[in-house]
C-alpha cells in the first residue's frame, strides 16, 4: 500500500467534498420551505415574548423546528394552547372520543383522544384517563419524521400533513403515548368527509398509507369555538384553552385561570419523567364522584 | 513472476473458469425456482400496493415487523465484506486471498436487498422522493439512507476495483464466450494490461480503500440500531446499541461467508482454493464474534432485567419467560451456543473416542429420537381435540422432556460424525448463526412493540399480537430469492475467487507464516 502524501490529500479533498453534498442539499430546501432549527419554536427564530407566562420550569426550549411561513398550517404564534383533564371528573362515558371521530370523520379503529382503563398501583382504584396526542414541547415525532410531515407549531400544536407523509411509521414508534395512528387501508369515505379541500388544521379527507392524529381542532379554534371533545364531555372534565392568557374553559362554560387550575390542584403530565414536556395537563382522580371502572385486564399488554 | 501473474490459466483456473460457463439442469431449476419465488413476491407486494398494508399482520401497535426484521438481517450480513476485504487485508491475513471476493459479493447483494425493505415497508411509496426533496437530518431514516448509500457504493467499488485484473484476464483468455461477455469484459477491463502504473494505482486505492470501509460499515449498522435506540421504548431505549448490532452483524457475515464457501467449494468444485484450513480459519473467526455477540447480548438484557423497572417488565418477561421465550431462547442457543460448540468440535481430540460407547451408536440414538418426536406429534394432534383433560396435558409436558433429552443424546451420538466432516459442520453452524441472526433480529423488534407504555385496550383481539401475514411472508422469501439471485449471477460473471490475488499469493517470494496443517500448503 504505497500512498504518496499529494494522492492521500487529494483524495480527503474529495471524500469532504463528497460528505458536504447532502448538506447543501438539505440547505437548498431549507430555501425553499424547511424551516431553520428556533430555539424557542418561533419562526423567525426570534424569542417569542409571552409576557403572561411564567419564565421557568414550563418555558422549555424546543428541539424542534418551527412550522415554516409557507405551509398551509401556520398557527398563531402568540397562542400557546394548553388542555386540562380533570380525572376526577371522567366516568368513561366515551362522548369525546365520539365527538372527535364524528368531526374529524376519524377511519374505523382509531381513537383520536382514547379513554384508557388506568391503576396506578395494587391498592389504589382503577380510573378513566383520555389520552389524547399530548402535543409535546420536545416532540419525539418530530425529531425523528424524515420529511417534515409534523412539525411543532408557534401556538404548541403537533400538525400532521398527510399530503406530505411517506407513511415510514417512525413517528408511531416514537410516540411514548400510543398517540397516532395509521391508515393501514383506504379509509371509508363521505360526501361530508370529501366536501372540504385537504388542510391539515382539519385533517381530512384521509387518505391511505399515512400517519394521523388528533390535532386540537385548530379549524375549530380558529373560528373561536372549543375542541371536539371540550365540546362534547357531560361532565365538563376537559378544559381548553390560551396558557398565554392563563385561561382555560371547559363545556360548562367555566373558565378559569390555568395556572391556579394545575398549581392548586396537584396537576401532572403523563410520563413526565420521559422529558416530552406534554401541553396536556391531568388533576389527580381523587374524591371522585362516579363509580370506577372495573379494574383493566392484566393480559393487555403494557405496562400498568 | 509478472508473467506468471498475467500469463495463461492454470489447471486449477480453468476449472474455476469452467464455472462462468457450465451450468447443469441443477443450475437451472435454482434459477427457475428463485425466479419462481420473486413473481410470487412480486404478486404479493401489488397486492399490498392495491390494498395497503391492510393486509400485513402489522397494526397500530405493531407498526413494524417482518420487513424490518428483513432490513437488519441484510444489513447486518452485509458487514462481511467489510470484515473479511478490509481488516483481513490491513492485518496481512494472507489466507483471506481466495474468499475476499465472494465476501464482497455477499455484501453487494444483501446490501440491495436489505436497502429494499424500507422501501416495502412504506405506506406510500411513490413520495419516496420527498426524503431528498424535504429531507431532514435530524431523522435517522436520513443517517441510513447517508450510510448505506455510502456504503454500497464503497463495498461496489471494493468489489469492482480488485476484479479489474481478472476481468483483463477473462477478456483476454476467454474468447470462447457469447459476444456480450467479451464486450462486457471488455469495457469493465478498463484497458487493464497490467503495468507497473496500473498496479501501483490498483495497490493505491485498495489500501485507502481498506482503511475507509470500516468505519463506513460500522457507521452503517450503528444508525440502523438507533432507528430503534433513539426512541423511548422499553427494549429499544438502550445506549449499547449500536456496538451490540455491528457485533451481531459481523457474527452473522462472517458465517454467511462459511455458508458461501461450502457451497462454492461443492457446487464449483474450488477444492484447490478453498481448503479445510480456511474452514478452520473462519472458523475461529465465528467463534470469536459470537462470543462478543454473546458478551454483548448478555450486558444488554442483564442489566434491565437486574433492575425491573417499570417500564422494563412487560417485555422483558415476554422475552424471558413469555410470548416470546421460545424464539428468544432458540436464537441464543441453536444461533450462538450450537454453533459455537460445532465450530470447536473438529479441534476436539477426545470426541473421536465416543464412538466406542454402546450407547452413543448414532442410528439407534437418531431412530428413538424420531420415535418420541412422533409420538410427541401424535399427542399433540389428538390432544388438540381434547385438550381440557388434565392427564393429556401432564403426559405432553414428559413428552417434551423426553424429546428434549433424546435430542441431547443424538447430539452426544452425532459429535464423532461432525469431527470426521469438519466443513459439513461448519456448514451446519454457519446456516444456524444466520436463522438465529433473523430470528434475534425479530426478538428485537417485536415484543417491544407488543409492550408499549400504554396498555394496548379496547383493540380487537388480532391488533394486540403480531403475526405476519402470507404477503409478509412471500415477499421475505422473494427478497432471499433475490438475495441468491444476484449472488448466483455474479459468480456465473466473474469467477467467486480471485485469481491474480490467489497467484501473487502463490509466487510471492516470501512464505507467509502458516501452521503445521498439511492442507494449508495446498492452496
Amino acid at each position: 500500500m504505497r500512498l504518496s502524501r499529494r494522492a492521500f490529500l487529494k483524495f480527503l479533498t474529495a471524500l469532504g467534498g463528497a460528505a458536504a453534498f447532502p448538506a447543501g442539499l438539505n440547505l437548498l430546501t431549507r430555501r425553499k420551505g424547511i424551516p431553520a432549527l428556533a430555539a424557542d419554536g418561533s419562526p423567525t427564530g426570534r424569542l417569542l415574548q409571552l409576557d403572561r407566562v411564567p419564565a421557568g420550569p414550563g418555558s422549555v426550549a424546543l428541539a424542534a423546528p418551527a412550522e415554516p411561513p409557507e405551509r398551509p398550517s401556520p398557527g398563531p404564534a402568540q397562542r400557546r394552547w394548553v388542555m386540562v383533564i380533570d380525572l376526577a371528573r371522567c366516568d368513561g362515558c366515551r362522548a369525546c372520543t365520539e365527538a372527535c371521530s364524528a368531526m374529524h370523520f376519524v377511519p374505523p379503529g382509531q381513537e383520536w383522544i382514547k379513554v384508557y382503563t388506568m391503576r396506578d398501583n395494587p391498592a389504589a382504584d382503577p380510573y378513566w384517563f383520555p389520552r389524547p396526542c399530548m402535543q409535546c414541547d420536545n416532540p419525539p415525532c418530530v425529531k425523528v419524521c424524515p420529511v417534515s410531515a409534523t412539525w411543532k407549531r408557534g401556538d404548541g400544536i403537533v400538525i400532521q400533513d398527510t399530503s406530505r407523509c411517506i407513511g415510514c411509521r417512525f413517528c408511531i414508534a416514537a410516540c411514548p403515548y400510543s398517540a397516532r395512528y395509521f391508515n393501514w387501508v383506504e379509509p371509508p369515505h363521505t360526501p361530508e368527509e370529501l366536501s372540504r379541500p385537504y388542510s391539515p388544521d382539519w385533517n381530512y379527507p384521509h387518505r391511505k398509507g399515512v400517519t394521523e392524529k388528533c390535532i386540537f381542532c385548530p379549524g375549530l379554534v380558529k373560528e373561536g369555538k372549543l375542541p371536539a371533545c371540550v365540546q362534547a364531555c357531560p361532565m365538563g372534565a376537559i378544559y381548553f384553552g390560551d396558557q398565554a392568557e392563563d385561561a382555560v374553559t371547559n363545556s360548562q362554560g367555566e373558565t378559569v385561570r390555568f395556572s391556579e387550575l394545575v398549581g392548586k390542584n396537584a396537576g401532572s403530565r403523563f410520563l413526565e419523567e420521559l422529558g416530552t414536556e406534554p401541553r396536556v395537563y391531568y388533576l389527580p382522580p381523587r374524591n371522585r364522584v362516579y363509580a370506577p371502572p372495573p379494574e383493566p385486564a392484566a393480559t393487555e399488554g403494557g405496562h400498568r | 513472476m509478472r508473467a506468471r501473474e498475467h500469463g495463461p490459466p492454470s489447471e486449477g483456473e480453468v476449472r474455476l473458469l469452467a464455472s462462468l460457463t457450465s451450468g447443469g439442469p441443477g443450475f437451472y431449476a435454482l434459477l427457475g425456482l428463485l425466479l419462481g419465488l420473486i413473481a410470487w413476491g412480486i404478486i404479493a407486494y401489488s397486492l399490498q400496493l392495491r390494498y395497503g398494508l391492510g393486509v400485513t399482520g402489522l397494526r397500530d401497535s405493531m407498526m413494524w415487523g417482518v420487513y424490518i426484521t428483513n432490513f437488519v438481517f441484510f444489513i447486518g450480513v452485509s458487514h462481511v465484506g467489510a470484515l473479511m476485504s478490509a481488516i483481513l487485508r490491513i492485518t496481512g491475513a494472507e489466507w483471506r486471498r481466495p474468499i475476499t471476493r465472494m465476501a464482497e459479493a455477499i455484501t453487494f447483494a444483501s446490501l440491495l436487498m436489505g436497502a429494499l425493505m424500507p422501501v416495502v415497508d412504506m405506506g406510500r411509496p411513490e413520495r419516496l422522493l420527498n426524503l431528498v426533496l424535504h429531507g431532514r437530518l435530524q431523522s435517522p431514516i436520513l443517517w441510513d439512507i447517508l450510510s448505506i448509500a455510502t456504503y454500497l457504493t464503497g463495498s461496489t467499488l471494493f468489489l469492482y476495483v480488485p476484479m479489474i485484473p481478472d476481468i483483463a484476464l477473462l477478456r483476454d483468455h476467454f474468447a470462447d464466450g457469447p459476444a456480450w461477455r467479451r464486450r462486457l469484459y471488455t469495457v469493465l477491463a478498463l484497458g487493464w494490461r497490467g503495468t507497473k502504473a496500473q498496479r501501483r494505482y490498483l495497490e493505491a486505492i485498495m489500501g485507502v480503500m481498506a482503511v475507509l470501509i470500516i468505519p463506513i460499515a460500522v457507521s452503517v449498522h450503528t444508525v440502523v440500531s438507533w432507528i430503534f435506540a433513539m426512541t423511548l421504548r422499553a427494549g429499544w431505549n438502550s445506549t449499547i446499541f449500536g456496538p451490540y448490532f455491528v457485533s451481531g452483524a459481523l457474527f452473522s457475515g462472517a458465517a454467511a461467508v462459511v455458508t458461501a464457501m461450502a457451497a462454492f467449494r461443492w457446487a464449483y468444485h474450488l477444492e484447490d482454493y478453498i481448503t479445510e484450513s480456511h474452514f478452520r480459519r473462519m472458523g475461529y473467526l465465528v467463534i470469536a464474534l459470537g462470543m462478543i455477540y454473546g458478551y454483548f447480548t448478555f450486558a444488554e438484557y442483564l442489566t434491565p432485567a437486574y433492575k425491573m423497572a417499570l417500564h422494563e417488565r412487560g417485555y422483558l418477561m415476554a422475552v424471558f419467560a413469555g410470548t416470546f421465550s421460545r424464539l428468544f431462547w432458540f436464537t441464543q442457543v441453536v444461533g450462538v451456543l450450537l454453533p459455537i460448540l460445532l465450530l470447536t468440535l473438529p479441534r476436539i481430540s477426545w470426541v473421536p473416542r465416543l464412538q466406542r460407547i454402546p450407547l452413543l451408536q448414532p442410528r439407534p440414538v437418531l431412530a428413538a429420537t424420531a420415535a418420541s418426536a412422533a409420538l410427541l406429534l401424535a399427542t399433540s394432534v389428538a390432544g388438540s381435540s381434547t385438550a381440557a383433560l388434565g392427564e393429556v396435558a401432564t403426559a405432553r409436558t414428559v413428552l417434551v422432556w423426553l424429546v428434549a433429552a433424546m435430542g441431547g443424546w443424538s447430539f452426544l451420538a452425532l459429535l464423532p460424525v461432525f469431527h470426521r466432516r469438519p466443513i459439513t459442520t461448519a456448514f451446519v453452524a454457519s446456516v444456524l448463526v444466520n436463522v438465529g441472526a433473523w430470528a434475534k433480529r425479530y426478538v428485537i423488534i417485536v415484543p417491544t412493540l407488543q409492550n408499549p407504555f400504554l396498555p394496548i385496550q379496547n383493540a380487537p383481539p388480532v391488533w394486540r399480537t403480531y403475526k405476519p401475514t402470507w404477503v409478509e411472508w412471500s415477499i421475505t422469501a422473494a427478497a432471499l430469492a433475490g438475495f441468491l439471485l444476484i449472488y448466483i449471477l455474479f459468480s456465473k460473471l466473474f469467477p467467486i475467487v480471485s485469481i491474480w490475488e490467489t497467484r501473487e499469493a502463490a509466487s510471492e517470494p516470501r512464505t507467509p507464516v502458516r501452521e503445521e496443517a498439511p492442507d494449508a500448503q495446498a492452496m
